[in-house]
This record gives C-alpha cells, structure tokens and sequence, in this order.
C-alpha cells in the first residue's frame, strides 16, 4: 500500500462518511519465514497457507484456542447413521463480496477440493457423496464408516460458487499451475480478514472484515504480512520493532528476543516428530562400505543406533532445551496413551556391545541424509548424531542438504535413495492411523498408498493388519488400544528412531496479546495489540 | 563502424544463446520441481501427471528448443510457487532492484570520487590513510557480514534505520518507487551501503591512482607552469581526466552491481529481483531461476555493447582496433 | 560478493601499458627489496600472510582437536565463551560452537581449507590462462580469435555467477553423491573457471609483443619447438603481472568461497572453511554467542587483508611509472 494510496483510500472513506474500524483498531505487522504462494486454499497443503488463508476462509467446523473441534461455517453436525454424516450450515452467513453462504457452496467446494490439482483432496474422499439437503442442510454419504471424518476441515476451507463460476475458477489452482489463476491471486471467504492487496514473495495485505459472522475478538483493521526468510534479518526487524510478531524465532536467539525489554518468545511443543529411519528394504545399503548384506536388517543393529543417541544432550545443547524427546512417532498431544511409552535409556557401552553381538565389533559406515532449511536445526542435530555414533564405532558420512534437494533424493520419486536420514512428520488427519499407514506400513505393494512416506522400508505384516482396525474402529478406547499396540510392535522393532517434537518459538511484541495453538498456526483473528 | 557494432551485435547473440543452454541445462537437473510442487503424502500417480502437465518427461531436446523459443518473445512460463507468469513477477521486481543498484552506485560515485581525490591530493595525510584503510576493510569482509554488521548495528542497536524490506513504495505507471517517501528512502540506505561499498573501493583506488598518474603528465606540469591555481589544475584538469575511466568502470560494473545484489537483497529482505532468484534456487522454481538468468545476461550484454559502441565513437583511435583495453 | 569482479576491469587503462617489458628481470633486481623494506605496512603484511600459510600448514600440531572428526567433538562442551571470559574452559582458547567444535581449531582447519582452494583455484585458473593466453598470442589468427571471444564471453559475468553456474551443473553431473573432498574440487574448478580470463589477457599481451623481438626469431631459427620458447623465453617475460593478478586473485577466490558458502554452495558444516564457519556462526550474533563468527571473521579479513596489501604493494613495485 503506497503512502498516496493509503491518502487517496483515507480521502474516499472520509468523503462517503465511512468508519472503516475503531478509531483503536491497529496494524498488525507480521513476518513468517516462509512466504504465502497461492491464495487458492487448495493449492496447498501446509500449515503457514492454511493459518494465512484461515484469515479469509473458513470450514464446516473450526478448532478453538485448544485444538478442540467448535462449531464454524455449520452450527452443528449429527451421524444418524455410521455411513451418513449430517451438517446443519449457519444462517445468514455473507460471503465477503455479499453472496449469501448456502449448501450449494459446501457441494461446489468439495467437489472442488476433490477435483485434479488440488492439494487437499484427502480432506473429502472420492467415494463420499455430498448432497444438498436443503439450503442450510448437507448429507455426507459414506462407504464406510470413518468417525474421523471431520478431523482436517477446519482447513477444507468453503469457498462462494457464484464467485468462482464468475471469475472461471471453478477448477483448483493445481500447485504445478502452467497458467495464472483468478483464485490464487484473489480471495473470497467467510472469515475474519479480506485481503486487500496480494505480491506473492513480498507482502500481503488484509483488512478486518466488517460484516464478519463472529464477533472479533481481534481489535486489528489491517494485517501486513511480510515473508522473510533470513534468520537474522527476521530477528532484527522484530527486536528493531518494525514487525510485531513473527515465527519461528531460531532457538539460539531466543535469549536474545527475550531479554528486550519490548519482546518475548512464546513458547509451546509443536506437533511435528523429528526421527532418524534406517533402510531396512534393501539387501545391501547404497551408501555403505559393508556389501552383501545389510547391516540395519539386524534387528541389534537398530537398537544400537537407539541407544547410542543421547537425546538429553541434544535437548540442552542443540536444541536450548525447547524440544520435547519422544518415545513415539506421534505427539503426546494426539495420543493419550503415550504416557505408557518410554524411551530406551541412553546406554553408549551397550550400543558397542550390541554392534558387536551384532558382528560389527569395529562398527561401520554409512552415509546419513538430512536437511539443512527445513526443521529447527536440523543439520545441527544431524550433525550431534554423527558424532555419538563415532563414539560407538560407526563412521557416519553427512549429506546435509537443502530440503529441495533432499526431499528428491530420499522421497519416493527419487527411489527412497537414503541409508540413513533424518526426517520430520506431523500427521495431516491429527491421528495415529496417519504415522501407521504412511510411515510405517509396508511399501510392497506398489498399487497401495501404503507406506509412501516409508523411506526406510520397515515392514511388518502384523502391524498392517492392525493399522486397517483402527482406520474402521469407531470406540474411541477400542481405537487407542489398537493404536497403543501398534506401536509397541514398532518400539519392540526398533523400526525408527523417534528424537523428539521441537518447540514452537514465536517472537511477538511485549504490545501484542496472543493465543498459540500447537498446530504452529499464527491466528491474527485473535491478537489483541495495544496502541 | 557498421560491420563492428554488426560483429558486437551477432556475438552478443552468442552469448545469450550460450547462457540459455548452461541456464537451461543447469536447472533441469538441479532438484525435483515435482517435489516442490506436490506435498509429501501425494501419490505416485499424481506426481507422474504433474510431470507430464509440466513437460519434465519429454526428451530434452525438445524442453530446450520449446524453453528457447518462448524465451526469445520473453515468455518463461509461469513460476512454480507463485503461479504468475514469471515475466510479471520479473517486472514487478526489477524496479526495486534497479533502484537499489543505481542508488548504490551514485554512493559509490559519489564518495569514491571525493575520497579518491583526497587521497590522491594529500597522500600522506591521516584521512587519506584512514581512507585507505577503510577500503581495504571494505573488500576484506564479505558483503552478507556488511550488511548483518550494519542491521546489528543501525537498526537493532541504534534503531535509526529499517532493516528490511523497502519501506512504503509509490506507484508510477508500473514502476515502483521508494525514493518519494521517506520510509522508503530511509529503507533504501543500509543495502545501498552495503551493495555500493565494494565500488566505492573501486573507483576510489582508481580515482586515485589516475589522479596520480595524470598529475604527473607533463601537461599538468606545463600548466603549473602556466601559473594556474593549483584547484584549477586538480579539478579543472587532473580530475576531468580521470573521470572518463571512472565512468566507463561504473558503467560496467552496474551488471555486476544487479548481479551481487543477490547477497543484499538476501541479507535485507529486499523484494527485488535477487531475493527472488534466491527464493526460487530454494525452492527449485525453474522459470524463475532461468529467466533471472538470462535477464541478467542480457543487462550484462547490454551495457557491455553500449560500451563498445559509445567507445568507438568517443574515441576514433579504437575503431581500428576494435578491442577496448581489458 | 561484488569483489570478485575486481581484476577484470579495475584499472582498464594500466594493464595494457604495463604488458610487454622485461618485468621479471626488474623484479628480481633490489628495487624490488628496496621498495619492500621501506614499507613497513607491507612487511607487516608478509609477515602475517606468512603466518596464516604457516598456521594453516601445522593446524594439525596446533590445535587441540581434529574438528572435521566427529567422534573428537563433544556435545557437552558446546557453546562455551572464551578463555579470557568468565566462562571461559581450558584448552578452548577461542571457545566453541553449537557442537562442541574448538573455534581455534576451526579455524586453523578452515584456514587449510579455504587457502587450499585459494591457492588451487587460483593455480588452476593461472595454468588455464596462461596456457591459453600463449597459445592464443603465439600461434594468433582463428585460434586467438576463439580463444578471445570465449574470454569475452566470459568476462560479461561476474566471477560469483560463474562459479555459482559451475557448482550447480556439478551438481547436476554428481547428483546429490557430492561429499566434502569433491565439494572442493567443484569449488576450486569454479574459482579457477571464472578468474582464468585476465591470465589469458595478459600473457597474449606479451606474448604478441615479445614474438616479434629477435631472441624469439633466433630461437625459432635454431629450430627450438614453439612449447619451448613460449614457456622457456617468452613465459618469463610475463611473470611480474601474472604474480600481481594471481596475489590479488588469491584474495579474492578466498572471498569467493566464502559468498558461496553463503549462498549455500560452499564446504559443508562437517568439514568448514572460514566462509562456512562464519555463515554459522552468523546465526549465533545476536545470540551473543560472538565469538563463534567473530574470530573466523577477524581471521579471514585479516588474511585477505594481507595478501590485498602484498598485492598492491607488488603492483606498485612492479609499476616503473608509480616508482
């Protein structure tokens, strides 16, 4: 917004006697790290787009302060049957340009988000049927039971027919887009924020929605979002206090932000686990110098890496104390039995013992994958990692490289070309069946989307057969105990390394107050900031 | 004069056609785009069609000859993270880093021709040597520690000056400027000094040392002779002597000046075309990168043409020669 | 990092008029020796560069640990301040970073590192050119005017694109099997890929002159091969610009390294030169965890600082005009 644009707009409010906010409304200036691509909200599927575009759009439920599904765009939902899922839409919903909020939005919108490039097609499956019941009543029709049904809609963001049908954006921005499209460039909600202006890689604009259906508990009339990707430079403009808050903070400044009188970190465990996996597939590792075999199909062999790992050390030292170590490959927040799990003790002198038994008295080598710009300091754990297992005898070679790179060489359409890596997940649905299936079920079969995120390759039968009763168990306790005893096969395995879930870390201004939620999503609609 | 500009012209030619093939080539194999595209649980088949939609399966002949073509009519395609096309995204960066890269070399100018001839004229005094000094510290230590030096100490510190970014811009016609607000001219001080600082070195040494070189001439001494005041001799003589390399070394330095505003633009979150070079190594975005590639060649072949043509016709004794001293 | 266009166009006029003369002869006469021991700014400088190769040599006896060893490296002694500072730890004289790494021996190791590739790159670059460059002045005609073309081709870009180019079309070529001894050989090929053309320049400057004077048309007479004379009678005659460009180069492949380093093309974290170490330690600024870039820093300044000031200090001596 240029200053002679800003006089020119102020002129015109004045003009049509408009008050635009309060005359307390404030700005709220924001830096993230990474940058908003697209404003179609199914051209991507990640957590900074889906909290930025969460300030236009909104779905059928929404998640409170703590996570917990509330109501949104529908007031109330009932399963009459397990297989059909009733949504009650709220009355007199506006979209921001005036159209009325109605049932044919919800219909229009999941077929969009089904349709080819979208990025969020798992939010509704292909075989569930969306019917209009009347205007302000949908039915979901399943093929099967699937009480996790709604899990990930307070981000299947519901958008206005009319205006897509007018503006020829009825078909999603695939990421891959060979042409421009009206809907990343343009925004049409329900939500808390319009966007007042979009340059994508440099600053967008938002501005508080009027008529919006909630009562604020914002007191913003403008977000100004600013990506900025250096570490240092983010630091600088939020201590120099040209931007109220901004994420992550990169923990070795943590102090630092803390200790200025005008800035503090908030702080809170993420939902992401950051592991180390081991190829566990093939009969002899890519990257090693023991050939005829594979040395990380011993079982003793995994058990080593586990052990010789001291995750403490790295929570104090690499990580300043904010990561949580994890005995799971899943969240505590989103298992409630993790609590019975705990990590195997760090045990150096029975690494080498086991390495031995094992037949590698003097240890080996092998080469280690990670990235170095895509978790809180990833090459640094990487490298942490190398050096406790030198201390056990094993010789790690790192590749640490940027996630580009990497994500194409150890990922499927890259071969799952890694010995021995360091990878992050947060499971999309907020449940257990997602890590079962993804990450730990067996790639054999090469039809399945079973274990696609599975570059280690472990495999266990058993584990499978369980993981397909949780996806269809609809008892609550039933379903924990299942996922509980899935995971005692993998931790009876050694099947990954599970390190820990990093801290979320947002420097926010001393003036601002703000609600964080451990989804790492920064929700402007619910920042109060003091002139 | 014609078969020399036709000689210049048809080799500039080569030159753009050599880069795109080492831009070209280079890109298509650095990364997966696909991976950056699609999110980490899509399938197989999926990321297959996202290849195809995207050409990434045809031979490589034919990606070439189809990037190529469209190039010469300035279509690279449409970005892979911004889903604009990336001649848009190109021309709304350029003002930016066009006026950080002028305002750089005005300072550069500027303070390397006074400093150069302070330090020519008085060449044992303590702030010709301090001078010295300071250009040395200047080409020493590298451009991102400048800058992060400079934030630490202006904006973090003092808090005079902005950090990043361009302040508030004006809008004229399509160009964007900083240079009518004062947010925007204040933002603009910091990278200039950081990107201009290694010039400033430059011109200042070579002020100096043809300053020197000049004063030596026998026509500065014949004019000492003359009786002329010595600021008539320096200013009216000696320095308009020196200028003509000095300009000429500017001038073609300002590609270079557009190319290392890279690490500027990185280091203060400058949204010109650098910063959007960067974001798009970093995220695989192969049109992007291509066309900064060629874009910046062709500023390069540009000025360097220009040069040589203003050259021939400045001074005739060359248009025999044709080449221009190295 | 603007530097490593420096030599290509720094003094347009100076080079051409200093080509050709009998620069090696003069060099080695006492003016040279002279004009050394009245400077004391340059004996300063020689001294420290001497050091720093000295340092760099005996890292190994020097320091305390091996930082390229992992298994040398404790976790538990990371992130301690200086030895002189309260928190200071014996033997960690300069401190040490986030992973237990001894900044002095960082630094020596990375001193190694970035001085290997220096002195390669610019070794690679100046056996390229010079080549080149004799072989475009003495055999001249179509050859010389490719040879020529191509150096202008690759003069319109600064040396950081070029070796940026290079280090991405390695990478392309390897795949992503680069380790840290082929990351620096990639960086030495593209230093010395994007500073070779000023060598090339040069040399054919004097080999044009030179071939025409009567010592080369005696030698051709008594039928010497054409290598020979060029590298036995006309090379020599080159030597004094080519010592000037290569000091000067030095400094900047140095620098080079560094910006690629930034830019994330540089030695990897496990096995860091100075550029790479100050790119980490960057991070840890505003942390107050100064120490981390602050000494790499000082070093690498220090040691581009010296060889810019023998560098010009050569250029003069070497200059009969500045004299």
């Amino acid at each position: 917004m240029s200053l002679r644009q800003s006089l020119l707009a102020a002129a015109t409010v004045t003009m049509l006697g408009f008050t635009v906010a309060p005359a307390s409304a404030q700005t709220l200036r924001y830096a993230n790290q990474g940058d908003l691509k697209s404003l179609d909200p199914y051209t991507l599927n990640e957590s900074t787009t889906h909290a930025h575009l969460g300030q236009v759009y909104e779905g059928l439920i929404a998640r409170d302060k703590d996570l917990k599904i509330i109501p949104g765009l529908a007031e109330r939902w009932e399963t009459p049957e397990p297989t059909r899922w009733r949504f009650h839409l709220r009355k007199g919903v506006k979209f921001q340009n005036g159209d009325p909020f109605t049932a044919d939005d919800v219909v229009f919108s999941a077929d969009r988000a089904r349709a080819k490039g979208s990025n969020v097609q798992a939010r509704v499956a292909a075989d569930v049927k969306v019917v209009k019941v009347d205007d302000n009543t949908v039915d979901f029709i399943l093929t099967s039971p699937n009480p996790i049904l709604h899990y990930q809609w307070d981000t299947w963001y519901i958008m206005d027919k009319k205006w897509a049908e007018a503006n020829n954006a009825t078909a999603p921005t695939p990421a891959a887009a060979t042409t421009p499209s009206f809907a990343s460039l343009n925004a049409n909600g329900t939500g808390a924020f319009t966007v007042e202006s979009h340059q994508p890689g440099v600053k967008t604009v938002f501005k508080a929605n009027p008529n919006w259906w909630r009562k604020p508990e914002h007191n913003l009339k403008e977000i100004v979002f600013t990506p900025i990707g250096s570490d240092a430079t983010r630091v600088a403009a939020l201590l120099s206090g040209e931007v109220d808050i901004m994420e992550p903070v990169p923990t070795q400044d943590i102090g630092r932000v803390d200790s200025t009188p005008t800035t503090q970190v908030m702080k809170g465990p993420e939902l992401r686990t950051i592991f180390l996996g081991m190829d566990q597939a093939r009969d002899e590792l890519l990257y090693s110098n023991i050939k005829g075999k594979n040395p990380f199909k011993d079982i003793k062999v995994r058990e080593a890496f586990f052990k010789a790992i001291d995750i403490e050390l790295i929570k104090t030292r690499v990580m300043r104390g904010l990561s949580t170590p994890s005995a799971l490959m899943i969240a505590p927040q989103l298992f409630p039995l993790s609590k019975d799990f705990t990590r195997p003790k760090f045990d150096p002198d029975g690494a080498k013992k086991l390495l031995t038994e094992a037949g590698y008295p003097d240890g080996f080598q092998v080469t280690m994958d990670c990235p170095n710009d895509r978790y809180v300091n990833d090459a640094a754990i990487c490298q942490a990692v190398v050096g406790m297992l030198a201390r056990i005898g094993v010789k790690v070679d790192l590749l640490a490289q940027p996630k580009a790179q990497y994500f194409a060489k150890i990922l499927k359409p890259g071969g799952y070309q890694s010995s021995f890596y360091l990878l992050g997940w947060t499971p999309g649905t907020s449940d257990s069946h997602n890590v079962l299936y993804d990450i730990m079920g067996c790639r054999d079969d090469p039809k399945s989307s079973r274990g696609e995120a599975n570059v280690s390759g472990y495999c266990n039968k058993k584990m499978d057969e369980i993981t397909d009763k949780v996806l269809v168990e609809p008892d609550p306790a039933k379903r924990d105990q299942l996922i509980k005893e899935a995971f005692e096969i993998a931790a009876k395995d050694y099947a990954y390394i599970p390190l820990h879930q990093q801290a979320l870390a947002w420097g926010v201004s001393k003036k601002l107050k703000v609600v964080q939620r451990a989804d790492n999503q920064v929700l402007p609609y619910w920042m109060v900031k003091e002139p | 004069m014609l078969a020399f500009t036709l000689r210049r012209a048809i080799q500039a030619i080569g030159v753009m056609l050599a880069v795109g093939i080492i831009s070209f080539s280079m890109f298509r194999f650095a990364g997966d785009p696909v991976n950056q595209i699609v999110s980490l649980d899509t399938s197989a088949a999926e990321r297959e069609a996202v290849r195809k939609s995207l050409g990434l399966d045809d031979p490589v002949v034919m990606q070439f000859a189809r990037y190529f073509g469209n190039a010469a009519q300035f279509k690279f395609g449409v970005s892979y993270q911004f889903r604009q096309p990336v001649s848009s995204l190109l021309a709304e960066r350029m003002p930016a880093t066009l006026e950080l890269a002028i305002c750089a070399t005005i300072f550069a100018m500027v303070f390397g021709i006074l400093m150069g001839v302070y330090s020519a004229l008085k060449r044992d005094s303590a702030l010709a040597k301090i001078f010295q000094a300071v250009s040395l510290i200047g080409i020493s230590l590298p451009t991102f520690l400048i800058g992060i030096l400079l934030i630490y100490l202006f904006s973090v510190t003092l808090g005079w000056l902005p950090s990043f970014g361009r302040g508030d811009v004006v809008r004229v016609g399509w160009w964007t400027t900083g240079l009518l607000t004062l947010s925007g001219l204040k933002a603009l001080i910091l990278p200039s000094i950081t990107l201009g600082l290694f010039q400033l070195t430059l011109i200042m040494r070579l002020v100096r040392a043809e300053m020197l070189e000049v004063l030596r001439t026998d026509y500065i001494r014949f004019a000492r002779a003359r009786g002329l005041t010595t600021r008539a001799i320096h200013f009216g003589h000696a320095l308009k002597n020196t200028l003509v390399p000095v300009i000429t070394v500017a001038g073609l330095q300002f590609g270079s000046v557009i190319a290392f505003a890279i690490i500027t633009e990185t280091v203060f979150q400058w949204p010109g075309m650098g910063l959007l070079f960067v974001q798009a190594v970093q995220n695989v975005d192969i049109p992007i990168m291509a066309a900064y590639l060629l874009m910046v060649s062709l500023i390069f072949v540009t000025i360097n043409l220009v040069v040589d043509i203003l050259y021939t016709v400045v001074d005739p004794r060359l248009r025999s020669t044709i080449r221009r001293p190295a | 990092m603007s530097d490593a266009v420096v030599p290509h166009r720094a003094e347009p006029s100076a080079a051409p008029a200093r080509a050709g003369t009998g620069w090696f002869r003069r060099a080695l006469d006492s003016d040279i020796f002279y004009s050394f021991r009245r400077s004391k700014l340059t004996m300063v400088a020689a001294t420290v560069t001497l050091l720093f190769f000295l340092l760099a040599i005996f890292a190994s006896v020097l320091s305390v640990q091996n930082p390229f060893d992992p298994a040398q490296l404790q976790l538990m002694n990371s992130r301690i301040s200086p030895l002189w500072t309260a928190d200071g730890q014996s033997p960690f004289l300069l401190g040490t970073d986030e992973q237990g790494r001894d900044v002095f021996s960082a630094i020596l190791y990375g001193l190694r590192i970035s001085l290997v590739v220096g002195v390669l790159g610019v070794v690679f670059a100046g056996t390229l050119g010079i080549t080149l460059g004799l072989i475009a002045g003495y055999v001249g005609g179509a050859v010389d005017g490719l040879i020529m073309r191509i150096a202008d081709v690759q003069l319109t870009f600064p040396a950081i694109l070029i070796a940026l180019l290079v280090n991405g079309v390695a990478k392309s070529v390897f795949g992503n099997r680069l380790d840290a001894m082929s990351t620096l050989v990639v960086l030495v090929i593209a230093i010395g890929l994007s500073f070779w053309v000023q060598y090339a320049r040069t040399v054919r400057g004097s080999v044009m002159v030179e071939k025409n004077k009567d010592y080369v048309a005696a030698a051709q007479l008594i039928g010497l091969p054409a290598p020979i004379i060029m590298l036995r009678h006309v090379l020599p005659n080159t030597m004094g610009p080519i010592l000037v460009i290569a000091t000067i180069n030095l400094a900047l492949a140095v620098i080079t390294e560094a910006t690629l380093s930034f830019l994330g093309a540089g030695m990897p974290d496990t096995m860091p030169s100075l550029g790479t170490l100050i790119r980490i330690g960057n991070n840890y600024l505003f942390a107050g965890e100064w120490w981390i870039v602050a000494f790499p820093g000082f070093a690498l300044a220090g040691l581009i600082l010296s060889i810019n000031l023998l560098g010009d200090w050569l250029r003069d001596a070497l200059n009969p005009k500045l004299r």
